[in-house]
C-alpha cells in the first residue's frame, strides 16, 4: 500500500537539511527520494510526503495553460439556457456570479464569484509565475516562494468541480419548470474540472519547494 | 520543529520557514481556541440557514418558498430520488457530521480517547476534504435565480437562508482549518516514547 516509507530516525542523525517532518503528525523522516511515480508515505498517519512524476513540471504547465484558457473562455460564453412559453434566456457563469444582487447578497456574490472564478485563475497565474522558470532552469523569479505558498493557501477555495456538479444539480430542478439547454461554457467547465483534478494530482509541492530552495543557493 | 506548509524541518526556536516564509509554531496553541470559535459561529449561522427559505420561486400560478429539506423532499416527489439524495448529503447530512466530527476531534485532543489517533486523522482529513463541497447549495441557487428569469412566467430569487449558509460553511471551513492535527498525536508520544524501528 504504500511502497518506499521512510525511515524513522532521531533529529540530529542526520542534517536538519536532509529532515522532512510530516506536516500532519510531526514525525521526522530522512528524506530519501522514491522512484519516479513512487510515493513517501509518512508511516505514522499516512499522509502521502512526496511524489515525484517524470516531466510533471512541463505537464503541469500545459495544463495551467489549458486551464487557463478555459476558465476565461467560459466565464464569456453561455451556459446554460432555458425556454418556457416562448419566454427564453441564457446565462453565463458571470451572470450566475452576479444573480445575488439585491443589498446585503451582494456578499455572496462576491463569494461565488471569488471560489468559481477568481480564486482558480489566481492560482493558474501562482502556478506559472512559480514553475515556469523552474522548469526551464533558470533562476526563481522575485517573490515565487510566496507565491508559491499563496497558491497552496488558496486551494480549498477554489471551489470550480463543485460548481459543475451544482449544475447537475441545477438542471434537474428546474427540468419540468422549462426547457433546458447546455450551452457552449457548460462543456468548457466539464473539462476544466477534470483537468483541474489530474493536475493538482501531478503536483509534488516537497519537489517545487526543494527545488526553489536549491535555485536560490 | 518542522513547517506546515513545506515540510522543511527547522532547529527550536526559528520564528519563520526560510524556504515558504510561513510562521513557524511547535504547536499552535490557540489553535483549539479559534476552531470552537469558528465552530460555535458556524453552527449559528446554520440555524437560520435551515429556517428561512433558500429559494422563492415565482410563477404564473403559484408562488413557493423553499427551505433546504423542502426543497429536497419536493424534488423527491418528482421522482429524482438520486439528486434529493445529493442536496440532503450536501448541505444536511455533511454539514451536521462536520459539527460532530471538528467537535469530536477537538475534545478528544484536549482529554484523550480510545480512538486510535490514525482513525482521527483520518476523519479529520476527511473533514477537510468534503467541507467544500456543502457550498454546492449556494452554486445551484447562484445557477436558478441568473437562470430562471422568464418575465411572468417564470422567475427564482434566492432567499436570506443562501446567504447564512454560505456563511455557515465558510466558518465550518475555517474552523477545520485551524485545528492543528499534530495535536491528535501529542497525546501518543505523551504516553509512550516513539519507537525506533
Amino acid at each position: 500500500m504504500s511502497p518506499d516509507q521512510l525511515e524513522h530516525t532521531t533529529p540530529d542523525a542526520a542534517a536538519i537539511k536532509d529532515l522532512i517532518g510530516c506536516p500532519h503528525c510531526d514525525a521526522l523522516y530522512v528524506v530519501r527520494l522514491p522512484e519516479h511515480g513512487g510515493r513517501a508515505v509518512c508511516t505514522h498517519c499516512h499522509t502521502v510526503l512526496i511524489a515525484p512524476r517524470k516531466k510533471a513540471g512541463k505537464k503541469m504547465i500545459a495544463l495551467t495553460l489549458t486551464v487557463m484558457i478555459l476558465v476565461i473562455a467560459a466565464m464569456f460564453f453561455p451556459f446554460i439556457d432555458i425556454n418556457a412559453s416562448g419566454f427564453g434566456n441564457s446565462t453565463s457563469i458571470l451572470d450566475a456570479a452576479s444573480s445575488f444582487r439585491s443589498g446585503y447578497m451582494v456578499f455572496l456574490s462576491v463569494l461565488v464569484a471569488a471560489a468559481i472564478l477568481f480564486v482558480p485563475l489566481l492560482r493558474t497565474i501562482l502556478t506559472l509565475y512559480v514553475l515556469v522558470p523552474v522548469v526551464r532552469d533558470r533562476p526563481p523569479l522575485p517573490h515565487a516562494r510566496r507565491a508559491f505558498r499563496w497558491s497552496q493557501e488558496l486551494k480549498p477555495w477554489a471551489m470550480a468541480e463543485i460548481f459543475a456538479i451544482g449544475c447537475a444539480v441545477a438542471l434537474v430542478k428546474v427540468q419540468d419548470l422549462a426547457h433546458v439547454g447546455l450551452g457552449p461554457a457548460f462543456w468548457m467547465f466539464a473539462a476544466l474540472v477534470v483537468l483541474v483534478l489530474i493536475n493538482d494530482n501531478f503536483l509534488c509541492t516537497w519537489s517545487v519547494w526543494k527545488s526553489l530552495e536549491l535555485e536560490e543557493d | 520543529m518542522a513547517c506546515r506548509r513545506c515540510s522543511r524541518v527547522w532547529p527550536m526556536g526559528q520564528a519563520r520557514c526560510d524556504r515558504c516564509g510561513s510562521k513557524l509554531v511547535s504547536r499552535d496553541t490557540r489553535s483549539l481556541q479559534k476552531v470552537w470559535a469558528w465552530w460555535i459561529a458556524g453552527v449559528i449561522a446554520y440555524i437560520p440557514a435551515n429556517i428561512y427559505p433558500m429559494l422563492v420561486t415565482n410563477t404564473l400560478v403559484y408562488r413557493s418558498e423553499n427551505t433546504i429539506v423542502g426543497g429536497a423532499v419536493e424534488v423527491a416527489h418528482h421522482g429524482a430520488y438520486g439528486v434529493a439524495a445529493i442536496i440532503l448529503i450536501a448541505s444536511v447530512l455533511i454539514p451536521v457530521g462536520k459539527f460532530l466530527a471538528i467537535a469530536f476531534l477537538a475534545i478528544t485532543a484536549q482529554r484523550g480517547t480510545s480512538v486510535t489517533p490514525r482513525a482521527r486523522t483520518h476523519l479529520f482529513e476527511i473533514v477537510e476534504f468534503i467541507g467544500r463541497w456543502s457550498m454546492i447549495d449556494v452554486f445551484v441557487v447562484a445557477i436558478l435565480s441568473s437562470l430562471v428569469q422568464l418575465s411572468v412566467v417564470a422567475s427564482i430569487r434566492p432567499g436570506p437562508a443562501a446567504l447564512t449558509f454560505a456563511i455557515s460553511v465558510i466558518c465550518t471551513m475555517l474552523s477545520a482549518q485551524s485545528f492543528d492535527s499534530r495535536l491528535i498525536w501529542d497525546a501518543v508520544s505523551r504516553q509512550q516514547p516513539r519507537k525506533t524501528p
